[in-house]
């Protein structure tokens, strides 16, 4: 136990030093050139933190889902772009982790993804599906050498020029139903990526998401054995809302201590009186502890139903709202942090040029209530609501 | 009972297939039913045989196949004359 203790510490040591020395450095830049945060995913990789959660025997660090948690919160803190970068590349990792099901294809990847720090990218939405990643259009297709294909229209693939691998949801096969999907895990060799779109975003611009359509040929064993709806329910979805809350928090806090800053500067130019910012402030706390309590808590029910044998609390529709709900929450709730951080910090924090700027943190929280849709959510959760009892 | 819930599957699963087709233990969700359709399926069969399924079940293994469906009604003491 104390040896994973000491592993989560070191981990976290050196993300905490690399959002610090690194990812702050840059973050102005990457956003203003709605570049890829390159500084930071390679001193991620010269520290093999991009292997953090693959167990030992694999090769990679093996430390706790709630480590890695909190590793997204500190990289958020310092640069959105470089922490939505680092989770989505975890995700992809935590999803492959938990349903490995002794594939051997798939053990020897994360050896390599161990072995050569290999950074990737998803493929999960569609156009054509509304958005619902429950569906896919493309399909595994078979080729007359063993070998199978696919051609995907994605809307957007974050840091789809920038990856080594790709992670990919697809119908079984040309024949399956939309909603019988597998995940095919394909290497920068085997596919390419034609960009169909700019990208000129509002905010998460480092995240370079353009449109692509993704062709690659690969062999039947890259398909993961557990269909693709199992591995949403126990594990992309959760993990995906649970590792971007994290981040949207590390955001939201650092627009929270800009905003404190200023006060005490404030407090220190007219010593004896609380400045009228003090009050502000104090709304803009409560604000904070909200979103804070709900990432926490949400956490640990997730650690809790992960521990039990087989996952089914996961799998139930109470547990799909509850992660439904900390996406929808924390989506929203961290701008509006941001939001009372600039009007705690005035001009000051209006402008982009202060220590008390406050602007690419509400801009790039704003992305989140659209990365996957929150209406869409809803919608979801409106049916799911017809059904579950204790909720 | 296996009858009961084809019928409430023809009504409610919208699938793109006869229901009389399927065994019993094909997978629904492989069949083309959506997590939209399964709600209105699980619906039905409480209002059908007068349960209620506690969130424990409300899982996609329960309902995806006419199996698995009966089985957990069976749980829930809906005998086979119900």
């Amino acid at each position: 136990m104390s040896v994973a203790v000491d592993r989560d510490a070191t981990f976290l040591a050196s993300v905490r030093q690399i959002a610090e020395e690194v990812a702050a450095a840059h973050a102005e830049d990457v956003d203003r050139n709605a570049r890829f945060p390159a500084e930071t995913v390679m001193a991620l990789r010269d520290e093999r933190l991009m292997s953090a959660f693959i167990p030992s025997e694999l090769g990679g660090g093996g430390v706790s889902f709630a480590a890695l948690a909190a590793a997204c919160r500190e990289l958020g803190r310092r640069c959105g772009a470089s922490a939505m970068v680092f989770a989505m590349h975890q995700i992809q990792v935590v999803t492959i982790a938990r349903h490995l099901e002794d594939a051997p294809w798939f053990e020897a990847y994360l050896r390599s993804v161990a072995e050569q720090q290999r950074l990737i990218a998803s493929v999960t939405s569609e156009v054509g599906t509304g958005g619902d990643m429950g569906r896919s259009i493309a399909a595994v297709t078979p080729g007359e050498d063993g070998g199978c294909s696919f051609e995907k229209q994605a809307p957007t693939v974050s840091y789809g020029a920038h990856a080594d691998d790709l992670l990919t949801t697809l119908r079984r096969a040309p024949d399956a139903e939309p909603g019988d999907q597998v995940v095919v895990l394909t290497r920068r060799e085997q596919a390419t990526l034609e960009q169909t779109g700019t990208w000129d975003p509002l905010g998460m611009r480092g995240t370079c998401s353009p449109g692509y359509v993704v062709r690659a040929e690969f062999m039947p064993e890259q398909v993961l054995p557990t269909p693709f709806p199992k591995v949403s329910v126990e594990s992309m979805v959760p993990v995906s809302h649970i590792l971007w809350s994290h981040l949207w928090l590390g955001i939201a806090s650092d627009a929270f201590d800009r905003a404190r800053a200023f006060v005490r500067a404030a407090a220190k130019r007219t010593p004896g009186e609380t400045p009228p910012a003090a009050q502000r402030l104090s709304h803009l706390m409560s604000e904070l502890s909200l979103l804070r309590a709900e990432v926490d808590s949400a956490l640990h029910e997730f650690l809790d139903a992960s521990e039990e044998p087989g996952r089914e609390r996961l799998s139930t529709i109470a547990a799909a709202l509850r992660f439904n709900n900390l996406k929808i929450a924390a989506s929203e709730q961290a701008p509006r942090v941001c939001q009372g951080a600039m009007g705690v910090c005035g001009i000051m924090g209006f402008k982009n040029d202060t220590p008390f700027s406050i602007g690419r943190h509400l801009r790039d929280t704003m992305s989140a209530s659209l990365m996957v849709a929150n209406e869409r959510i809803h919608h979801t959760n409106a049916s799911l609501l017809l059904i579950a009892k204790d909720v | 009972m296996n009858e009961e819930i084809r019928s409430i599957l023809r009504d409610h699963a919208r699938l793109p297939m006869d229901v009389d087709r399927l065994a019993v233990e094909s997978d629904l969700y492989q069949a083309g039913m959506t997590s939209h359709a399964s709600v209105n399926v699980m619906l039905a069969l409480e209002d059908h045989f007068d349960v209620e399924f506690p969130d424990r079940m409300l899982t996609r293994s329960v309902f995806e196949s006419i199996a698995s469906i009966a089985m957990s009604l069976e749980e829930l003491h809906v005998g086979a004359a119900a």
